[in-house]
């Protein structure tokens, strides 16, 4: 099919084809043109936002809880600036996202026009790819490029800046465009020699560990793992950005690694003599002092990413390729070894396992005076809500606190900001999740540090018909950062304390302001209570203010340049790793 | 530390240079050396790079820039397995008395001489790094005025091309 039309109807008519349902965002000067044809289309439905990092991070929520591709779109200048925290985020944790932004008129680019900025010099150390278009007849194939790019290989963020002028000029449309992309050739298919390598080391070994990171959900092979974990009998130990990837309630499942993991995970790591890492990136957070990770451990490396194999940790066994492939070959290989009477015996390495596990639970203190713990709120949450439910997280103790509390049994059900740490990404993540999932409930678990940065959104679910549900773990500081100067500034509390001598703002008030239905609880006898009622609220969003005390801390921990070995699971309090021997 | 070669065949659009250039320096490299121009195919061009990193951050950064969408094909070439070189104009200063001198050292080094004023000569000189450097060594005490120098570039000795295969690649996609 080939019609004349505007670049703007072109572009609309692009992301109509391309299959975009939902695209967030704002307008402005120079993305005007685009806003027009968009005000017809019957396929895409633009959801205002009330900031521009709002839309970003609802794009990223979508594009998370739906696997398909995110959209967010801003005007030129300081709309685009806007974006470029989303987009690192995404950038960050591999997220697909396309964002469109309005540039100036092409003869005006580089003059320091009226809101210009050169976002696409912006970004680019913090997108997968970006395009400047300056000719219609160039958008169609762009915005098919743009998302092909985004959603294959490595997911991650593309920009595609477009001239007010090539929005206006006219072009003709067809589709589909012939992409030109000659750089562009993701490896998937896993090489068979690393596979069956990997299989021999896999049976060899006696203290084996899958370590499960985020590209295992973006590949969609939850079920894989799922079926060789059982095939082997190895434990596994999900990373932040696999929480659920692996059901929490699986006796092989050992918990999340890292800075705020468990010790039965942190130790099966250390201890371990074969990572089998999977689509993870060996991220300082989860390795801590990289000499001391995992010393005894030969590494099977597999990820779509080749610059991610051997990038911190040298990897024994490097394996390119997408993780559903990679795991689906990896079970064919081990079949074959099983068949030919080769099978890993990992018993005396499951009792050094079982013995952390019930030496070391996860656990917090609860504090006399009756105020509430917050870890117990989440808990709570968790048996209340049940794992079917999506959950968002911001950034800081309270994301901790998710990753640790919550029990996860399905892949995508925890989506939260684990490589940039944005502060302010669960209200708009949850609102792009809610809107790609409209039949699941969406709890957006939230710090009040984090809240007060994008809580705006709260209005847009509110006129959008997006009834999520907020629980703000409120603690009245910057918790983690307080935290580390409980540990390491002598208690010197500066600039971490958000409500002295006011509790401002009050959060109820907030969301009745913003047309949402605001709860307080402040007893832990109250808790069960006010979950429930808020989970009957289902035609508006519900801010509940969950005042907790703020002296609660993240355990375990192991504290930032240190080794894994050095971790404490409550302050002063060191595992010791030969007793469940 | 040691010095690598990159043959880099990029699509011939705006900014691919600001990416690779760009890459370079978040990724903490510094690049010795940066030639870039046309080949036979008008929409390829390529990059010649010169680094001075050991083997295993080059494995990382020729992996990162392999990432980026607008490059086609990474080649590091091996020192004894390409010519490799660089161009030089030079303006010395030369009097009626010197002038003759310095014209050896053109003669001797294989240089060109591409202008000639009363109080100066300007010359141009190719070879490879050590050659350069050599010829500027015998030139200074006649007083240089002013150089200017390329980055290097690069080929593979023998009959095979590294633009062959991506040309095919580029075929396909258009």
């Amino acid at each position: 099919m080939t019609e004349k039309m505007t670049g703007a109807q072109a572009l609309v008519r692009a992301l109509e084809q391309v299959g975009v349902d939902t695209v967030f965002g704002i307008p402005g000067g120079a993305i005007l043109p685009a806003y027009d044809p968009l005000y017809d289309s019957t396929k895409v439905r633009h959801v205002l936002v009330r900031h521009e990092q709002g839309a970003g991070h609802a794009a990223e929520g979508y594009a998370q809880a739906t696997g398909r591709v995110g959209v967010c779109m801003a005007t030129s200048g300081p709309g685009a600036t806007n974006l470029v925290t989303p987009i690192a985020d995404a950038y960050m944790d591999s997220v697909p996202i396309v964002a469109i932004t309005g540039q100036v008129s092409t003869p005006l680019i580089g003059t320091d026009a009226f809101q210009e900025a050169d976002i696409s010099g912006i970004t680019m150390p913090i997108t997968k790819h970006n395009f400047l278009v300056t000719n219609a007849e160039d958008i169609p194939r762009t915005i098919a490029e743009a998302f092909h790019i985004a959603a294959t290989g490595r997911p991650g963020p593309v920009l595609v800046d477009i001239a007010k002028d090539a929005l206006q000029a006219t072009t003709t449309f067809s589709w589909p465009p012939v992409m030109q992309l000659p750089g562009y050739r993701p490896v998937t298919r896993p090489h068979s020699k690393q596979i069956r390598e990997a299989a021999r080391l896999m049976t060899e070994a006696k203290r084996p560990v899958f370590y499960v990171g985020g590209g295992v959900h973006k590949a969609r092979a939850a079920a894989e793992l799922l079926e060789l974990a059982e095939l082997t009998g190895i434990p596994v130990v999900t990373t932040l950005m696999a929480r659920g990837t692996f059901p929490d309630s699986h006796p092989q499942h050992m918990g999340m690694p890292g800075m705020h993991g468990s010790v039965s995970a942190v130790g099966a790591l250390q201890r371990s003599d074969l990572l089998i890492a999977l689509g993870t990136r060996f991220d300082d957070r989860v390795t801590g002092e990289l000499s001391s990770f995992a010393p005894h451990a030969k590494v099977i490396h597999a990820d779509i990413d080749p610059a991610e194999i051997s990038k911190n940790r040298h990897a024994d066994v490097p394996i390119v390729g997408d993780c559903r492939e990679v795991i689906g070959d990896l079970i064919t290989a081990v079949r074959t070894e099983q068949a030919e009477g080769r099978k890993g015996d990992y018993a005396e390495w499951w009792r050094l396992l079982n013995g952390y596990k019930e030496t070391y639970p996860l656990g917090y203190e609860e504090f006399a005076d009756g105020s509430l713990a917050p870890q117990y709120v989440i808990e709570r949450l968790s048996a209340l809500v049940g794992p079917e439910a999506i959950y968002t997280a911001g950034v800081g103790q309270h994301q901790m606190w998710a990753a640790q509390f919550v029990k996860y049994e399905h892949p995508g059900t925890f989506i939260n900001s684990g490589g940039a740490g944005t502060m302010g990404f669960s209200v708009p993540a949850a609102m792009g999740a809610k809107m790609g999932c409209p039949d699941k409930v969406v709890w957006a678990i939230d710090g009040d540090g984090c809240f007060q940065m994008t809580n705006q959104e709260l209005a847009t679910c509110a006129i959008e018909g997006v009834p999520i549900k907020v629980a703000v773990i409120n603690n009245g500081n910057l918790g983690m950062v307080r935290q580390w100067q409980t540990l390491f500034y002598d208690e010197r509390y500066s600039n971490t304390d958000l409500q002295r001598p006011k509790r401002i703002p009050d959060f109820v008030k907030l969301a009745e302001a913003y047309g949402c239905v605001g709860l307080r609880c402040e007893r832990p006898e109250d808790v069960d209570d006010t979950i429930r009622k808020a989970m009957e609220i289902n035609d508006v969003p519900v801010v509940v203010d969950f005042v907790v005390h703020q002296d609660a801390m993240v355990w375990p921990m192991v504290a930032a340049g240190t080794s894994n070995d050095d971790i404490k699971y409550a302050r002063d309090m060191a595992p010791n790793w030969e007793g469940g021997e | 530390m040691s010095r690598h070669t990159l043959s880099v065949l990029v699509e011939n659009k705006p900014g691919v240079l600001a990416r690779v250039a760009a890459l370079f320096s978040r990724r903490g490299f510094n690049i010795d050396s940066l030639a870039v121009g046309p080949t036979e195919h008008d929409d390829i061009s390529r990059m010649t790079i010169v680094v001075n990193v050991e083997d295993l951050p080059l494995e990382q950064v020729t992996k990162q820039l392999n990432k980026l969408v607008n490059v086609i094909k990474i080649v590091e070439l091996d020192n004894s397995q390409s010519v490799q070189r660089e161009l030089m104009l030079i303006k010395v200063r030369t009097d009626s008395e010197s002038r003759s001198h310095v014209l050896e050292l053109v003669n001797l080094f294989r240089a060109r001489c591409v202008d000639v004023a009363t109080d100066a000569v300007t010359i141009e000189v190719t070879g490879t790094t050590d050659k350069l450097e050599a010829f500027v060594r015998v030139l200074e005490p006649y007083g240089i005025k002013e150089l200017v120098q390329s980055g290097m570039v690069a080929i593979g000795r023998g009959a095979r091309s590294i633009t062959d295969r991506s040309l095919r690649a580029l075929d396909r996609s258009a």
